[in-house]
């Protein structure tokens, strides 16, 4: 990793010399030569996100503000498009679902993988294999992870209500009750990230020096004060970056409702980009699709900024 | 936990979407144009259809052969069209000369002028006069010009597939499907009876498939989506009622909808091949696709009319061609003749019923129904009862009920209606408590507003 890291790094800082030397153009040259390869890189990702990430963005903007049929020019209608959306019966419910659904995510999926990096950091056995297991899920593609639980929630024939039978407990309507459906959301979409957040947390977990632990264990402090005195303290960092991801992951939540309940029922699964979904593909309304997309846009960007500047904050620790 | 799956599928979704949104008779040797013109085609079966792939080639041959200037390019898709790559498509100049579309969003495409106007060329089309009316108005615009945007390929209305092998099972008589909504009850009670899993009729509520099946239950029992002057909602009444709590009453207290709710088109399709579901609201083309693609057998199904339909309504459906608005006027008239020639014409393309019995391919299901009593429409009955490959009279009771039932289009707005009145369909089914009135009350309120906007 070391070499690696040196061999990038040591071109660009000779490409940092004065390129601009009346009398070493060959320097320049030669400098631009040693870098070709990274340049070739750098502008693989730039064409990758200008072409898939800001052109969509930009795009999204003005069709926000545009009436569009893809044949005429668009016709620009100012703020229509929102107010059509803020109008319809759907967009509250849209909004108070994600919100729900982040605030469920951050209780169920936050929580779940670091209790897991915690335990299986504190594991003398199976490490690996236990590692392997956890992060199974993040393999499958999500499609496939979610048709799967569309299976186990079947009322009838489904894995959870044959596993509540069986400790004669009464079934569950899952994803068909307007209490259950969108916390069985939640679970499929926690089941299905969680090896990645608990692997993250593990790497951090392992980079507290074990001093400390043995300081703490001196003092005569259990499993839990260890883990409340020194962990959570130490992880800090990591924890916060990791919540900050988390909300703006799950505010995006599309493929659980989307496959799952159709939106339903009555309407309490639907989320904002279910919504905006309905509206570009469904119902042929770009603008309104785009409004709704670029008001989320507004919300996740202030997340996002929070995110980045932890985040460099932790780079700078 | 993750952003980088969540963030890709918002991204497949809506990014990729925004970006691409950005950016005559076969005998006839008349040209269509004075040039060599190409036309591209949407719906041209895909290899892994074989033998629909034959068809379509050799159809192609023939069409050039008798119009040499015309180089027909067929675009293979299954299914035919995906309407969430429709805008991006037509975005990105990659939308056919003439492209696929089901009924549902014809209107849709007519308004937002997605669509060329035909009206100049159509008239070149022989079998115009005789194809039927209704069919017809489903491509005019809804403005009084009478300006024609496209031409029908499929045309069906709905009405109540059951499962024949089911039905005896359960002691009941295949030949003589329910006609009231009570035997249907009877029915369904008896079918759930023959063991778990067991479904006595099944039915939609989720992803705006359960709107589209209220609109046709209410249809069949004499209801409207939409006032005459499509303005307001017009379901809020005895008849939206009666659809809601017949629905409530099978799920709640004769136990015969299974628990499984939030149905959507693939799920009924796949218990209906299964063998455990017994009825559903449906028209002929689903025991076309629970044949090819859900493993059931075309002899165990049957279709009837929607019980207590009679002399009244039936929702119509089907799809058909439009043409691309940035299409030449020699494409549009080289389209007209490919679009007879294989679409509408007896004998001919889809109707070449002696050609799809020889291959192997089903015969005898009673749609497309373009051209009702007509001379063309006798024609392809003779055509099809003279070829039948599958058995014919398990469509009888569909067929003999049509003559005292008006097909009727789908709303303005449909799918901004369906997605209303999902919540209806999907409260009644999930919720014991749902009280319809409330239901249907909140349905018109929201309905008014997206038909205000509309007018």
């Amino acid at each position: 990793m070391t070499v690696t890291q040196e061999r990038v790094r040591r071109p660009q800082a000779l490409g940092a010399a004065d390129p601009r030397s009346p009398d070493d153009h060959g320097a320049l040259r030669r400098a631009v030569g040693r870098n070709l390869t990274a340049y070739g890189f750098l502008c693989a990702a730039l064409i990758c996100f200008a072409l898939f990430s800001w052109y969509p963005m930009i795009r999204e903007i003005v069709l926000s503000f545009q009436q569009n049929n893809f044949v005429d020019p668009g016709e620009w209608v100012g703020f229509d498009n929102f107010r059509t959306v803020v109008a319809d019966p759907a967009f509250r419910s849209a909004w108070l679902n994600t919100a729900a659904f982040s605030g469920l995510a951050l209780v169920i999926g936050y929580a779940v993988p670091f209790v897991l990096a915690v335990v299986l950091n504190e594991l003398k056995h199976a490490k690996a294999y236990l590692r392997f297991v956890v992060y199974l899920p993040v393999m499958l593609p999500p499609a496939v992870a979610v048709l799967l639980f569309k299976w186990f929630y079947d009322p009838g024939a489904g894995l959870f209500n044959q596993a509540l039978d069986a400790v004669h407990l009464p079934p569950l309507s899952w994803l068909d009750s307007t209490s259950t459906a969108l916390i069985s959301l939640v679970i499929v979409s926690t089941w299905m990230n969680l090896g990645t957040g608990t692997l993250i947390y593990l790497a951090a977990l392992q980079s507290i020096p074990g001093d400390l632990y043995e300081s703490a264990e001196l003092d005569g402090a259990g499993l839990l004060k260890r883990v409340w005195h020194v962990t959570i303290p130490q992880t800090k960092l990591i924890l916060l970056v990791m919540l900050l991801l988390q909300i703006v992951a799950t505010m995006q939540v599309f493929i659980e409702p989307y496959l799952l309940t159709g939106g339903g029922p009555e309407n309490a699964t639907v989320t904002v980009a279910y919504l905006m979904y309905q509206y570009a593909f469904n119902f042929g309304d770009f603008g309104g699709g785009s409004a709704l997309g670029l008001m989320l846009m507004v919300v996740l960007l202030v997340f996002s900024t929070i995110y980045l500047r932890v985040s460099r904050e932790e780079a700078e620790r | 936990m993750t952003t980088t799956r969540r963030g890709l599928s918002l991204l497949l979704v809506a990014g990729l979407g925004l970006v691409a949104a950005s950016c005559g008779s076969g005998e006839d040797k008349t040209p269509a144009a004075d040039g060599p013109v190409t036309i591209t085609v949407g719906c041209e079966p895909p290899k892994s259809n074989p033998k629909e792939r034959a068809a379509w080639e050799e159809d192609v041959a023939v069409f050039q052969k008798a119009h040499p200037n015309i180089t027909v390019e067929g675009k293979d898709a299954f299914p035919c069209i995906n309407p969430d790559t429709f805008q991006a498509k037509l975005a990105g100049g990659t939308q056919e000369d003439l492209f696929y579309v089901y009924y549902t969003d014809v209107r849709k495409i007519i308004d937002k002028k997605q669509a060329a106007d035909i009206s100049q060329y159509v008239g070149s089309v022989g079998k115009l006069k005789d194809l039927r009316q209704d069919v017809m108005s489903v491509f005019k615009a809804n403005d009084n010009t009478d300006k024609t945007y496209g031409l029908p390929r499929n045309n069906y209305n709905m009405g109540l597939v059951y499962n024949r092998k089911l039905f005896t099972q359960a002691g009941l008589d295949p030949a003589n499907p329910p006609k009231t909504w009570d035997e249907v009850r009877e029915a369904a009670k008896k079918i759930a009876a023959l063991g778990p899993g067991y479904v006595g009729f099944g039915e939609y509520s989720a992803g705006n498939t359960g709107g589209w099946h209220f609109a046709a239950s209410l249809y069949a029992r004499g209801g409207s989506m939409v006032s005459d002057d499509g303005k307001t909602a017009a379901f809020n009444n005895d008849e939206g009622k009666a659809v809601l709590e017949n629905l409530k009453r099978m799920r709640w207290d004769d136990n015969s909808m299974g628990s499984k709710q939030l149905l959507q088109w693939e799920d009924l399709m796949r218990m209906m091949g299964g063998g455990k579901l017994g009825m559903m609201i449906g028209a002929p083309d689903v025991v076309q696709s629970v044949n090819n693609d859900f493993k059931g057998k075309f002899e165990d199904y049957g279709v009837t009319a929607v019980p207590e339909s009679d002399g009244k309504f039936s929702l119509s459906g089907g799809d058909g061609y439009m043409f691309n608005p940035k299409a030449s006027p020699e494409k549009i008239k080289a389209g007209l003749l490919w679009l007879e020639f294989h679409e509408l014409t007896p004998g001919q393309g889809q109707f070449n019923y002696a050609r799809s019995k020889e291959q192997g391919r089903p015969v005898g299901l009673p749609i497309p129904d373009l051209y009702g009593n007509s001379a063309p429409g006798n024609e392809i009955n003779a055509l099809r009862k003279q070829y039948a490959t599958v058995p014919v009279d398990n469509f009888t009771p569909y067929v003999s009920a049509q003559g005292n039932i008006t097909n009727k289009l789908e709303p303005p707005k449909a799918q901004e209606l369906y997605a209303v009145l999902d919540v209806a369909m999907s409260a009644v089914l999930t919720r014991k408590d749902a009280d319809i009135d409330k239901l249907l009350s909140d349905a018109e309120g929201k309905a008014n507003k997206i038909l205000a906007k509309n007018t």
